[in-house]
């Protein structure tokens, strides 16, 4: 975090809010996000987190705060002044233009010379591979082929910011994964700053430099994957990020030590008096005959690379969810298993603000 | 397709065939009737075969009539219809657009207007219009055929209706780009809108073909007469022999350009249906 404080901001958002009539969406967010940076908002759906994105392209209005790309105030620009360029989930292609008159249109606005918009789009075409398609409808295209002319209206410009509102939620799973790993080499080769929407915590964990977990209309937390995975700031992130979601148990904290489950007492580095959640993600509890926890197994899922195995922890009922390693063949006899967990995997919120506390 | 000829293959081709005979049958005694001499006509029984006069009668008709030269009354019935379908569309286009892409205060209450509209057509508000249109001293002239048939609130519901599916995130992917409202309407909205253009100048088209009263009211001079009502004036007043050779010919000019109109739009359209633009 340090390296990057002496770069320049490329987009500031500055406790931004906002409002439909009397319904508030956004609750004041503030987010730097650093030039060249690929930045993720991730969240559920309704969040707002669209709207966000429309406000920093311009497309919606800001009832409070201030947006500022490259230093500079935008709230009143329309968003070609700003700069900006936009991938949409349904891609939004101009249907009775070719695909070389899609990806030139914006060019031919700005009044660029018939030469030079040649050049950028052919290059485009060239680097996302759509050299052939040039002359076809956007009606003659596959899902796949759509997505890369969106990609490429946005990268013949040569925008200050890419802005992408869940750009691959209408392709097949496989073919989201391709192009998850394409815009992620594009952005790296481009270097342009990057703001990407998106509900897949996968997209947003694989995609992103840093990422923005909002729920409601906040910020829960920013930060890079990984920190976010290791170190939710919130009851909500912890349970967002991570597939399966992190088990969660109600406890009770007395200085360091915490209590769960079926008295089970854990030291906490924290001190705190009080209700607690303790959380621990499926892969970090471990099959331990003198483990602490004990679950009562009811069905297994096995999905190859891993087993996921439900259960319900003994004395208190609370649902468990535990991720094995390989193929787990559980003895239907023994309907009782006994896990382990590290203490480093655990988390602990505050169940009365549901802020981590350690 | 399957191949099936059973009794109701039969009855349905019999019954097909006979409503094109009922319907086509006046049209070939007409057509009979403006190639014979008018005293063929008036001798009973009524010939049902060509005769020899066509080129004498069609040729008569086109370019003496009996008011007014059948080929003037064309250009002028050609004049209006044209006048009429285009500017319908375009009025309702702009209109149409105004109220889909932007927000201004009555935004509602003009729609609502337009609308209301519907209710009055011109035979509803002929005096007050003809009243107009004589102070503006239009009377006779292709202004006064067109203006005042021009407003269309039809065109500009299904404009709206229109306009309305294309997907917001176009719009936006065009502002995006950069382009204003006007650019917006012509690199967008007009090309994704041929189709219904294409439909609307059929039918529109026909409409101002084929108004009668309007132009029977404001039209004085025979040399600004439109074809329809021009039929309408070829009758006879009195005793004097109506020449219906004459008469005939030119009832079948009057059908040829509406004709035309909908065999040459017909390919526009249907591909425009196949091709569906969204
Ligand atoms: N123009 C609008 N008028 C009123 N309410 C709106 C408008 N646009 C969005 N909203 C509301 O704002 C909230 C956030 O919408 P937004 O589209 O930002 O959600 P999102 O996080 O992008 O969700 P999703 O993942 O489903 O796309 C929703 O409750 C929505 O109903
Ligand atoms: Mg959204």
């Amino acid at each position: 975090m340090k390296a990057r404080n002496n770069r320049m901001a490329s987009i500031r958002i500055k406790e931004v809010f906002k409002s439909f009539y009397k319904t508030k969406i956004i609750h004041g967010i503030s987010i730097d996000i650093q030039e060249g940076e690929f930045l993720v908002i991730v969240g559920p759906s309704g969040c707002g987190k669209s709207t966000l994105l429309r406000m920093v392209a311009g497309l919606e209005t800001v009832s409070a705060g201030e947006i500022f790309i490259n230093g500079r105030m935008v709230n009143e620009d329309e968003p070609m002044e700003r700069n900006v360029a936009m991938v949409f989930q349904n891609y939004a292609l101009y249907p009775h233009m070719n695909v070389f008159n899609n990806m030139a249109y914006g060019l031919k606005i700005a009044g660029t010379s018939k030469k030079e918009i040649k050049t950028r789009v052919d290059n485009a075409a060239s680097i996302l591979q759509l050299e052939d398609l040039l002359e076809r409808k956007p009606r003659d295209l596959s899902g796949g082929q759509r997505q890369r002319v969106a990609m490429g209206r946005a990268i013949v410009r040569k925008p200050d910011v890419f802005l992408f509102d869940e750009p691959l939620s209408n392709l097949d799973a496989k073919l989201r994964v391709k192009m998850r790993l394409e815009i992620k080499a594009l952005q790296r080769s481009l270097k342009t700053t990057s703001l990407y929407v998106t509900h897949d915590q996968v997209e947003a964990m694989t995609l992103a430099d840093r990422m923005v977990v909002m729920n409601n209309g906040k910020a829960e937390q920013i930060g890079v994957p990984l920190e976010v995975y290791d170190y939710p700031a919130t009851l909500f992130v912890a349970q967002f990020i991570g597939s399966p979601s992190m088990n969660i148990f109600k406890g009770n904290s007395n200085n360091n030590a915490v209590t769960f489950g079926d008295s089970i007492e854990i030291s906490s580095k924290t001190r705190f008096d009080g209700e607690v959640f303790v959380g621990i993600r499926p892969e970090h509890l471990i099959v331990d005959p003198d483990g602490l926890l004990t679950v009562r197994l009811k069905i297994t899922e096995p999905l190859g690379a891993n087993t996921l195995v439900y259960g319900t922890v003994k004395g208190t009922n609370e649902e468990v969810v535990i991720s094995l390693p390989g193929t787990v063949e559980i003895d239907s006899l023994k309907n009782e298993m006994r896990l382990s967990f590290q203490n480093k995997n655990i988390h602990i919120f505050d169940r009365k603000t549901n802020k981590r506390i350690g | 397709m399957v191949e099936k000829k059973g009794l109701s293959y039969w009855l349905s081709h019999a019954g097909l065939i006979l409503g094109v005979i009922v319907i086509g049958f006046p049209i070939w005694l007409a057509f009979v009737a403006s190639t014979v001499t008018q005293s063929e006509i008036v001798s009973p029984p009524m010939p049902l075969l060509p005769g020899g006069e066509f080129i004498t009668n069609y040729k008569e008709a086109l370019f003496s009539g009996i008011n007014a030269p059948v080929a003037l009354m064309l250009l002028n019935s050609t004049i209006m219809a044209l006048g009429i379908a285009l500017g319908k569309i375009f009025i309702s286009l702009l209109s149409a657009f105004a109220i889909v892409y932007f927000r201004f205060p009555g935004r509602q209450l003009f729609f609502w207007m337009i609308f209301l509209t519907l209710m009055l057509p011109i035979e509803v508000r002929i005096v007050p219009s003809y009243g107009v249109v004589a102070q503006f001293g239009m009377l006779n002239s292709y202004s006064g055929l067109i203006f005042p048939l021009i407003a269309s609130a039809t065109a500009t519901f299904l404009f709206r209706q229109f306009f309305l599916t294309i997907p917001n995130e176009l719009t936006e992917a065009a502002r995006v780009d950069g382009a204003g409202p006007v650019r917006f309407f012509f690199d967008i909205i007009l090309p994704m809108s041929k189709t219904n253009i294409a439909a609307l100048f059929v039918i529109l088209f026909i409409y101002g073909w084929n108004q009668f009263l309007w132009p029977l009211l404001i039209t004085t001079d025979p040399s600004m007469n439109t074809i329809v009502m021009g039929i309408k004036q070829m009758f006879p007043s009195g005793d004097d022999n109506a020449n219906w050779p004459v008469i005939m010919a030119t009832s079948l000019l009057a059908m040829v350009p509406p004709v035309l109109i909908v065999i040459f739009m017909q390919k526009f359209f249907v591909r425009g249906l196949i091709e569906s633009e969204k």
